[in-house]
């Protein structure tokens, strides 16, 4: 597994404490998980996804992330429409261990409530929480 | 005793090892409060002799006549069990290894399953067979369960009251402590499913239909196909003759989405009721619905072919509070004894077989109802068929079970209090010509 | 190299059963037909299922070559934690093999049945001796489903007090079944950590333990192997709340004889007689999972229950169905019958002095074991042990060797592995349970070997990761398994 200082943490994009990471540079948002979290999960097998349209509340459990013998749940860090999903993991769940920030991203929303935005951490953050 | 192997200079220097006087002392951590000072008040121990005579005695006061001839099913078949099943099952890598958790050393069971998956899935007509659930009642719930979780509004099953009683009686068990209920479909007057009073139900996650059903009779899977299609709800077939699929058109070829019931016919003996083989089967998009172990084909790390359990993190051990199904084994032993039956019995012999039994049933419906007996029916069936007796049957059939061990039907009042003196006969291949001639003759005179 | 019992052999290939088939070939024996045919209308009949089409010989060998890649008790040492793999007495087949017992019928009638009904309800005696209950039911059919039954019946008890609560306590150290067994009856868990001994605390129960909890699902002893010791303060802090206590009984095969968990404060315990009672596993089933309750509970208990009748002259037993607080019915029939006749017959051949020896010695020889292996592997809680002993690979990390590798070299030293990764709580689970019908040699041969792998982890790690070396296959890919099922040929 990674040491911390190996891991990949882009500057751009958002994290949370449940290991996903938020990009909110464009109006639909993009959601998946972290380089931490793939890497700590090991080989990926499948991901449960939700389907268009669906809604959920900050925190929510939206999906999960499995490996052979370990399950994660994964949270949606704000509240939102499902509006596009990662059609592609069906067939290839290992893009989210080989590409987790981009071919390997899980939903895309339509956020309701952007100032939930504040609860959400930048790098610098994350990494310190991971230090604990 | 023969199966503790240790001497009493083994246990000296044992328990010189771990720095204990006695054995009594290894349990010395245990506060004494809660120590026990009733003993256990069962007798001692008996030889091997003394056991083969005991349970001789036993077993005489089930069937006293060694020569039983069983006119009578209701979801646990006399079927002709091959010499070489008890024989490959006894076989103790079989009987003595655990679950293949250790796929290495596994591979025996391993692909056993496999191989029975793929052959009850070909019987079944669907996608994907479970490696077994206890039997065809609890597969069953698991099925009803399968359909009210996916489900995104309904919580409401619907089951036929033609499914097995006692399978109906589990779904209630399971469901009770549940949101989820359970409706009854009422039957016609032709001893089918009411499918008319089933179009006026709303709701429904799931609708469960039996065919064979429990009168013998086979049910109309097409339209029920239809209805599960209108009413968006899963279509959930379920059986007890799984050797009624060597002939009929199978619930895979209707679009049923997933398919549950028993599999005892199998070679499996019907040892008083268990243990049997719930077999659950769906469609491909039911794979991670279904609860269950499953054997998925693989390769090691040097490209040979093999085998493990797969789509793990279904289970409880993974998924503990959150998995599909609290169920942990699989009839493990009961599943290889079906595949090894269904590999004798082959394409041929799995046609001819069913064919036997179909045969059979009908001539010994021919035969009762030239001595008095009226067929409550008439509607198609496998093996299995209801008749409405003469007078005076009930004594004479005591006689006969007691006399000479010929059980001649089972009284269906207990289960459909409308049915007075209406009796499930079933007639398979170890069933002749002549057991059916003496009958006919036995219940006249 | 120490004297292992495991060394290569002669391996068959075996293709899947249908590559072996041959159009024209039946393998079972068919009679004459003596009776007329009688066609179903073709709308009804399907297509012949493509079944392989074999020789009696073809199925012969094909199945004896699978046995082959097979472990089982008979083959070797066993040492599988939580599970219990004792030697499986072949007296016991021969009994259930009887054809009283093996071709009688669920519906012959009462009247009819009376050796197996007589059998039932005196393995019902039995086991309610041996574990200090009022009443038991053998109609479970199997550990996790008597765990659902215990469960159903402690959901119908609140509720017939008027009151149904929405929560259950499980320990960090339960077995898997126990929270998914709690979720079926809609209960949610809240999980409690064990203390720094590796067993409960009563103030951390006490914590939790609230008028909205319906009780506690314990397994005792616990799978650390250690016995809970605050079992009595812990049973009478949920008690005073008004909850009740599950008891996972799994690990009975450590207390037969010592304690009975109907006199210390558990309400409903659940046995395994595929563990305690030595049915044979199968490979992955048919076990049995009787359930015994108190008084409390007996009239929830599942239905049919079989009551014996004494008249002056005669014993008769029967089946009753009216049961006006029954949780209902749990198995089609009565249960696994088949694996009943094993169990009762396997409590007569030991008497109940001998169970109690099996209980002595088992625990013997997981404290011998827990002993002379205590410096060539690390062992988190150092405390007297029950039946069974948790080790993890501490020591042999620092030469990159973890417990699944040390797992694997044992297969080719002729061992089954023990439990791996499991309990959840210790990192690198590896969890012996000898079991009592062990001998000192085997178990001395076992310690050798493990001895012997720990040195490899250091001299040649290499030949451990690379392991199992001598098996029909080696490790297998697990991942494309998940990713890309084929679940069938």
């Amino acid at each position: 597994m990674k040491e911390l200082n190996e891991l990949n943490l882009p500057e751009n994009i958002k994290y949370t404490k449940d290991h996903e990471w938020i990009d909110l540079s464009k109006d639909l948002v993009t959601i998946g998980i972290n380089d931490y979290a793939q890497d700590q999960l090991g080989e990926i097998v499948f991901v449960e996804l939700p389907e268009v349209g669906d809604t959920f509340s900050q925190g929510d459990e939206f999906g999960s992330v499995e490996s052979v013998k370990a399950v994660s749940e994964i949270y949606i860090p704000i509240s939102g429409e499902i509006t596009q999903i990662n059609e592609a993991l069906e067939d290839a769940p290992e893009l989210v261990n080989e590409s987790c920030y981009d071919k390997g991203w899980l939903i895309k929303i339509k956020p309701s409530d952007p100032s939930q935005t504040k609860d959400l951490l930048d790098k610098a953050a994350y990494l310190k929480m991971l230090k604990g | 005793m023969r199966y503790l192997p240790h001497t009493k200079e083994d246990i000296e220097s044992m328990l010189q090892i771990t720095g204990h006087k006695t054995l009594e002392n290894l349990f010395d951590s245990i506060p004494q409060n809660l120590k026990t000072n009733t003993g256990i008040n069962i007798p001692d121990s008996l030889s091997e002799w003394d056991l083969n005579s005991h349970m001789i005695e036993l077993a005489s006061k089930n069937i006293p006549n060694k020569n039983y001839k069983y006119f009578i099913g209701a979801g646990s078949y006399d079927h002709y069990i091959p010499s070489i099943i008890p024989y490959l099952i006894s076989r103790s890598e079989f009987m003595t290894a655990y679950t293949p958790y250790q796929p290495e050393i596994g591979q025996g069971t391993l692909q056993g399953i496999y191989e029975f998956q793929t052959m009850v899935a070909q019987l079944l007509g669907m996608d994907i067979a479970t490696a077994s659930h206890y039997d065809g009642g609890t597969a069953l719930a698991e099925a009803a369960l399968i359909s009210l979780r996916t489900h995104k509004t309904a919580n409401t099953v619907a089951v036929s009251n033609l499914v097995h009683p006692s399978h109906r009686q589990i779904i209630q068990t399971y469901l009770r402590p549940t949101q989820f209920k359970m409706v009854q479909i009422p039957s016609t007057k032709d001893g089918k499913t009411d499918l008319k009073a089933l179009k006026s139900m709303d709701d429904l996650a799931g609708i469960c239909v039996q065919s064979p059903n429990f009168f013998g009779n086979i049910e109309d899977f097409k339209q029920v196909r239809q209805i599960c299609t209108d009413k968006n709800a899963l279509m959930i077939a379920s059986f007890t003759e799984a050797l009624s699929y060597g002939l009929l058109k199978n619930p895979g070829g209707f679009g049923a989405d997933i398919v549950a019931g028993e599999g005892q016919s199998l070679g499996i003996s019907k040892s008083f009721g268990g243990p049997g083989l719930g077999l659950l089967t769906g469609t491909q998009k039911q794979m991670r619905n279904l609860p269950g172990r499953l054997v998925g084909k693989t390769k090691d790390i040097n490209g040979k072919r093999g085998y493990v359990l797969t789509l793990a993190t279904r289970e409880q051990h993974i998924r503990r509070e959150k998995a599909t199904s609290n169920i942990c084994s699989n009839n493990g032993l009961c599943a290889m004894t079906a595949g090894i039956y269904l590999a004798t019995t082959g394409k041929i012999g799995i046609r001819k077989i069913a064919q036997l039994n179909h045969d059979k049933a009908i001539y010994l419906q021919n035969s009762l109802k030239e001595v008095g007996f009226i067929p409550a029916f008439n509607t198609p069936f496998f093996n299995e068929f209801v008749m409405k007796v003469p007078k005076g049957f009930k004594t004479k059939r005591n006689a006969l079970a007691k006399k000479q061990s010929i059980f001649a039907g089972i009284d269906l009042e207990p289960f459909y209090p409308e049915l007075k003196n209406h009796y499930l006969f079933c007639a398979t291949e170890t069933i002749s010509k002549e057991d059916i001639d003496h009958l006919a003759k036995e219940v006249t005179s | 190299m120490t004297n292992k019992p495991g060394i290569g052999g002669l391996k068959f290939n075996e293709s899947e059963v249908w590559d072996r088939s041959k159009k024209g070939r039946c393998a079972i024996s068919l009679p004459k037909s003596d009776v007329k045919e009688s066609r179903l209308d073709n709308s009804l009949i399907g297509d012949v299922p493509d079944l392989p089409q074999l020789s009696e010989l073809d199925v012969v060998r094909h199945y004896t070559h699978l046995s082959q890649w097979n472990f089982g008790i008979d083959s070797g040492m066993y040492p599988l934690g939580s599970c219990t793999m004792k030697y499986n007495p072949k007296t016991n087949e021969i009994q259930a093999n009887r054809q009283g017992f093996a071709a009688a019928h669920p519906f012959c009638g009462d009247q009819f049945s009376q050796g197996a009904l007589k059998l039932m309800h005196t393995l019902e005696t039995f086991l309610a001796h041996i574990t200090g209950f009022d009443a038991v039911t053998v109609q479970p059919a199997a550990g996790a489903h008597g765990e659902l039954t215990g469960m159903l019946m402690i959901h119908k008890y609140h509720e017939k007090n008027g009151r149904q609560r929405s929560k259950i306590i499980i320990p960090d150290t339960a077995h898997g079944t126990n929270p998914a067994s709690a979720s079926l009856c809609g209960y949610d868990s809240v999980k409690v950590s064990s203390g720094p001994n590796g067993i409960l605390e009563p103030d951390a129960i006490a914590a939790v333990m609230d008028e909205d909890t319906a009780g506690i699902m314990i397994t005792n002893p616990n799978t650390l192997g250690l016995f809970e010791n605050n079992i009595k303060k812990i049973t009478d802090i949920v008690h005073a709340k008004g909850g009740l206590v599950y008891g996972d009984g799994a690990n009975m095969n450590a207390i037969m004889g010592v304690v009975k968990p109907g006199e210390i404060g558990i309400d409903v315990l659940h046995l395994n007689l595929h563990k305690t009672f030595s049915t044979p596993h199968g490979g992955g089933g048919p076990g049995a999972g009787p359930v015994a309750v108190n008084k409390i509970l007996e009239p929830f208990l599942p239905v049919p229950r079989i009551v014996k009748e004494t008249t002056k002259d005669k014993e008769t037993y029967k089946f009753i169905t009216h049961s006006p607080d029954t949780i209902g019915r749990m198995h089609t029939f009565y249960g696994h019958f088949g694996v009943l006749v094993r169990a009762y017959s396997y409590i007569l051949s030991l008497g109940g002095k001998g169970l109690c020896d099996v209980s002595k010695l088992a625990v013997l020889n997981a404290n011998y074991i827990k002993e002379k292996l205590k410096g060539t592997l690390n062992l988190p809680y150092d405390l007297p042990c029950m039946h069974e002993c948790v080790f993890n690979d501490r020591i042999q990390k620092e030469f990159g060797i973890t417990t699944m590798d040390m797992a694997k070299r044992l297969l080719d030293y002729g061992f089954h592995p023990p439990t791996i990764y499991f309990p959840l709580v210790v990192d690198g689970a590896f969890m012996v349970e000898p079991t009592e019908t062990e001998s000192k040699e085997s178990i001395d041969q076992f310690i050798d070997a493990v001895e012997s792998i720990a040195k490899e982890a250091k001299t040649n790690p290499e030949i451990l990761k690379s392991a199992p070396h001598i098996t029909k296959v080696t490790r297998l890919d697990e991942v494309t398994a998940a990713r890309k099922p084929c679940l069938k040929g």
